[in-house]
Parts: C-alpha cells; structure tokens; sequence
C-alpha cells in the first residue's frame, strides 16, 4: 500500500514525465532542423541519419551569398509589428465594447468573428489577389500588414474579450465617474490591469505573422517578401537541399524564437491569467 | 447646492421594467437611504442617477438641470461600490488622486487634498501601499477617500458595508455618520439591512418591486408606516401580524376581534370598514407582553426563546398557527412550550385594511 504522500509523489513524477516527453516531441524537429543545417548536404541526406558528424558553418555563408538575409527580416519584422500594432488599435476597443457593453447580439458577434477562421484562406485568394492588383497593393508591405492583420483580427478580439472579462466592470465604472473619458478608461485602467492579456496576444499575433506563409507567398514576390519566403525559395525545381533549407529554416525561425523565449514569462503569465490569477 | 429631483424614473432590462416610474426629491446635506429586500431595485436606481445605466423614461434633475442624458464623467457625483472597485494597479495615494489628476488639478493641491482624506480617514500609512496589501476596511476607506477627495455634488453608496464583517461594519458605520457631519455633504446610500437605514438616514426611503413605498425620516417609518410592507420590513425582530375582523366601527376607534376571539379596540379611524370585514392588526414585539394564562383571554404557547443579554426575544404561536415575537427583558426564564398569555398595547398596535394600508389614528401617540 502506498501512502498519501507517496502516491501524491509518485503522480508528480508521473505527470512531470510525461511533461519531459510532450516537450521532446515538441522540440524534436527544430533540434533536428538545427543539426541539419550544420551538415554538409551528404550527411544531411545519409540513412540511417547521423547523429555524431563534423559539423560545418557552409551552409549559412551559402546562404548568406546566395540571398540578402536582411532585405527578408526587415519585412518580416516591420509586417509583423505592423500587422500587430494595427490589429491591437482595432482589437482593443473592439474587445472594450464587447466585454463592457454587452447586448444581445455580441456572443453571436464574437462566434461569427472566429467563424471566418474557418474558411480556407486560399477560397479567398482569387479575389483578394485581384483586389490587390486593382488597387497596386501587390508585393507592398501595407498589402501584407493589412492582410495579416485581417486573418489575425478574430482571434486578438476573442482573446482580449477572454481577458476583460475577467476585470470587474465596477473598477472602469468607477474610473468613469472619476471623469474619465473613454479613451483614458482604456488607457489608464483597463490596459495597465491587463498587461498579462495584453502582451500575450501581442506575442501570439507577432508569432502567427512572422509564420505566416500562405499570403505571403502568393502577394508578394520579392520587394516586401518576408523570411517564409525566403525559405520556401530554397524548395526550389532545382532539387532539395536538406541542409542549406534548414540553414535558411534555422536563420528564418531565430529571431523569433529568441524573442518568444526573452518574453515567455510574460506569455505563460498572460495565458494562465483566468486559471491562476 | 446639490439638490436632486427624479420625476416619473423607469428602467426596463431586456422587457422586464425593473423600476416602475419613482418620483424622489432629495434636498441638499441630506443622507438619504435607498432600501428594501434583495432585487428590488435599489443599485439600478442608484446607477440610473450615476449615469452608469441608461434611462429608459422619466428625468433626473441635479439644481435644475436636467442630466438624464449626461455622461456620468460630467454629472460631478461620486461612487463607492461594494467591491470598493479600487484601481489595482494604482497606490493608495494614486486611487484617491486619479479622478484629480484627470481633471488637470495641480500638483500641489492634489497632494493637499489627498493627504487632508488621508487624515480624515486615517490612511496616512498606507498611502504607498497597493489594494492588494490591504485589509478589507483599509479597501472601503480608500474608497471613500477616492470618492472625499473630490468633493462631489453628491456621495453615492451601493451597499458599502456588506463586505466587512459585523465588528468592522458597525464602526465603519458609525465613521460614516460622522464624515456626513463632517463634510456636511449630499448623501445616497444603498442597503437592504435596514439597521443600517434606521442609524444613518435623514430620510429613508423605502423601496418594493421598483416602487417607492414610503418616504421620511426614520421615526416616521418606524410609528407611522403607510402599510404593511413598510410595517414588515422596518424594526427587528419584525413586526408580528394576526388576522382579525371588524366588529364594530366607533367614534373612539375599532374594535376588532382575533381569530382566538380576543377583542381590543384600536383608536384608528374606520369609516369605510364594514362590520365583519378582513383587517391586519400588526403588533411589534416591543408593545407585547407575556402574562399568567390565566391572566389574559389572548392565549398562546411559547416555542422558542433568544437570550440577548439585556433582552429576551421569545417566539410564541397563538392556537391559530400565527407567529409573534415578544421583547421580554434579559431575565426571562420559562419552559418551552408553556401556556402562555398576552397583552398588548393597544395604544401602539396597527391596523391595516385589506388592500394593506395602514388605517389613520386618531390620536398620535407620544
Ligand atoms: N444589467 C441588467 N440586465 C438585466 N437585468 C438586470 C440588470 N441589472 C439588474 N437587473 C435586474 O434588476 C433587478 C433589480 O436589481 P438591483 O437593482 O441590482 O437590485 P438590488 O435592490 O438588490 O440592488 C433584479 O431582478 C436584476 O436581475
Ligand atoms: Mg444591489
């Protein structure tokens, strides 16, 4: 028989494990795609795979030679920031009046936001491209912006509407009796208050942007194409280079990555707000 | 000044009118108690005049100018909530100066004025603190100190003690009666204890099903209620009630009879009773008093009694299964179920007729 403490410590252990493995599989194929793009493009195609070789740094100056690395980043990264500060200016107030001034129809808004999530976006894509010519916005960094904060708008609203509703509507009531416009409502008390909410939909709309390869790929060619256009020019007719694609993968994936991990704590804190709090 | 006037107030919530057309004068320096039982609308009226719900019908006047339509940002009258609502991200001192600071006051006056609430409300070493560090009292004092910094037109309160527990709402009570006399401000409060009503008020006001039932001081409730709900709902223990019937209408006053055939002529006027109609005669347990069986033809049995201490609360049924209370003084001792008799003061029983209004007396009593 086991005691209640060991069978309180033997469940930790259990859960703990199966932590370790999830996490494995999770992380596995980026490990791999880093090991990758040390090989030389041999061992990266030998079977069995290798997992002890001499690794090489060829790769990344192939790739830094054969395309401008930053021309592609520096799209990712103004899409991406553009997208998401957009998106918020309009996430915000929209989630602000959902949360704060329900009526009747607005959980029929909120379902109907996130059912256009459920189109395939390449059921669109005629129309929107022939939009997009129209109106010169092809190959544009505003085109991408705009798209991507369009695809990424139900979910920032969703989120930040889970998160205000977790405020008590009496502390913004009391702030507006306190002379408070609407704008410094938001402003002054209900952003500060939800800092956690705020800074993980930033990151989930920043990571689902920088991602994002499907408009990007079909809107854009070379002027404001970003890193996951970079990436798929390396699966190129001319045949598959394992290892300059997960060069190319590694360095398109970095920045990200870096960022994600020097603001996780942020993130888990904002994701586990209701759960917690 | 700071007087207030609605005419004709209605709410409706998703077609359901919650409050049903309130006419209410509220005149400058007063403390004025909204009350009455749970869901009755007393925090939706309360809003209505904050401004945080939308009117459906009906005016709000603050001096004569009419602000039913006015944000609540613009209306210059200031809110504790039950919650306290505090900014929790805000210290102390930033709660209280927040709505200052919006205003665009200046630095050095915000700071006086915040450190004057501080003093009034002995907060003085919790201003660095967050809401979070503090007690629940420590919470209500910072949200009346938010709400005192301002010095608004007038002071709302929604239930502002019902957080805290018995010892620290009794003081907190009393700490509010003296910052009305202090500041010598416009007061509406909310509450459904009506303790809290009957220690505060100026004026109560006494509220049932989204209606005004009655209106005044709290005496005046208390002698003179308009009927049987102001009757029931004011006093503690409650004011008991038995059936009785008209027997006959005098110049002198009523004689009714109870259902255990007691009589007792009650000196209210009854002109348009008849003999033999249904009447209330409402008895609170002040004016009771328990005697030998033998000594009275009103006759019941004691089932329970409260021992306060200076006072004995006993529960007693008459023969018809209807329930009284009886103040008894703290010495009281008598076995359960006892036969017991009673006696009451006619001179301070109610009568009410069958729609529930209370019947004019003839002579007010002292
Ligand atoms: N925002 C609202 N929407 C719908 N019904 C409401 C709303 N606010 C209050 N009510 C209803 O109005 C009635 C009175 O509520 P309230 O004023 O809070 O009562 P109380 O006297 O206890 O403060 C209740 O039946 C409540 O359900
Ligand atoms: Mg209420």
């Amino acid at each position: 028989m086991l005691t209640l403490k060991q069978t309180r410590q033997l469940r930790t252990f259990l859960l703990g494990s199966l932590a370790w493995i999830v996490a494995l599989l999770v992380f596995f194929p980026i490990f791999w795609m880093l090991l990758t793009s040390f090989k030389t493009e041999l061992d990266a195609f030998s079977s069995p795979p290798q997992l002890f070789f001499t690794p090489t740094f060829e790769n990344y100056i192939q790739v830094d030679s054969r395309s401008n690395y930053f021309h592609y980043a520096m799209n990712s990264v103004v899409v991406s920031f553009g997208a998401t500060f957009l998106g918020m200016l309009l996430a915000i107030p929209a989630a602000y009046s959902m949360a704060f001034f329900e009526t009747k129809r607005t959980k029929g808004t909120l379902l109907w936001m996130l059912s256009t999530k459920m189109l395939p976006p390449v059921g669109v894509l005629v129309p929107i491209y022939l939009i997009f010519k129209d109106v010169g916005l092809l190959d544009t960094r505003t085109g991408l912006i705009l798209i991507y904060t369009l695809i990424n708008l139900p979910i920032m609203v969703w989120m930040l509407y889970t998160y205000f509703k977790e405020i008590p509507k009496d502390i913004l009531e009391a702030a507006r009796l306190d002379g408070a416009t609407p704008m410094q409502e938001i402003l002054r008390v209900l952003l500060p208050i939800s800092k956690g909410g705020i800074a993980s939909t930033l990151l989930l709309s920043l990571i689902l942007c920088w991602n994002e390869a499907f408009w990007s790929l079909n809107l854009t060619a070379s002027s404001a194409a970003p890193l996951t256009a970079l990436v798929a020019s390396y699966s190129s007719p001319e045949g598959l280079f394992w290892a300059k694609l997960s060069a190319v993968s590694t360095l398109a994936c970095a920045p990200i990555l870096i960022f994600g991990w020097f603001s996780q704590k942020q993130l888990v804190r904002g994701l586990s707000f209701g759960a917690v709090k | 000044m700071s007087d207030l006037t609605i005419k004709n107030l209605k709410k409706v919530f998703e077609g359901l009118e919650i409050i049903k057309g309130i006419d209410l004068d509220i005149r400058d320096h007063e403390f004025v108690v909204f009350v009455g039982p749970s869901g009755c609308g007393k925090s939706t009226l309360l809003r209505l005049i904050a401004g945080l719900e939308e009117v459906t019908s009906g005016h709000i006047y603050l001096d004569d100018k009419e602000i039913t339509d006015i944000a609540p940002a613009k209306r210059d009258l200031a809110m504790v909530f039950q919650t306290y609502a505090l900014y929790p991200h805000m210290t102390v001192r930033k709660n209280m100066s927040f709505a200052l600071d919006l205003a665009g006051i200046d630095k050095k006056e915000v700071e006086a004025k915040v450190n004057e609430a501080a003093r009034i409300l002995e907060l003085e070493p919790l201003l660095e603190r967050k809401p979070k560090a503090l007690s629940g009292g420590q919470r209500q004092r910072v949200a009346i100190g938010r709400a005192i910094v301002r010095h608004p037109k007038i002071f709302l309160f929604d239930e502002p003690l019902s957080n805290l527990d018995a010892a620290l709402r009794v003081q907190m009570r009393l700490e509010l009666a003296r910052l009305h006399q202090e500041l010598n401000a416009t007061m509406i409060y909310v509450t459904h204890d009506q303790v809290e009503a009957m220690t505060l008020a100026d004026k109560v006001v006494v509220l049932n099903a989204g209606r005004v039932e009655q209106v005044g001081s709290p005496l005046t409730l208390y002698h003179h209620p308009v009927n049987r709900f102001v009757a029931g709902f004011i006093g503690t223990p409650k004011m008991g009630f038995l059936k009785a019937k008209v027997e006959s209408v005098n110049a002198g006053g009523v004689l009714v009879s109870l259902s255990c055939g007691h009589q007792v002529e009650i000196a209210v006027k009854g002109e348009h009773l008849q003999r033999g109609s249904r009447v209330t005669l409402g008895v609170r347990p002040e004016h009771l008093r328990i005697t030998a069986a033998s000594d009275s033809t009103f006759k019941a049995k004691l089932t329970v009694s409260e021992h306060l201490g200076a006072d004995t609360f006993c529960y007693v049924e008459t023969a018809d299964q209807e329930v009284l209370t009886v103040r008894a003084a703290g010495h009281f001792q008598m076995k359960f179920g006892s036969d017991i008799g009673l006696e009451l003061d006619v001179q301070q029983c109610h009568l009410f007729d069958d729609q529930d209004r209370t019947l004019a007396r003839i002579t007010t009593p002292l």
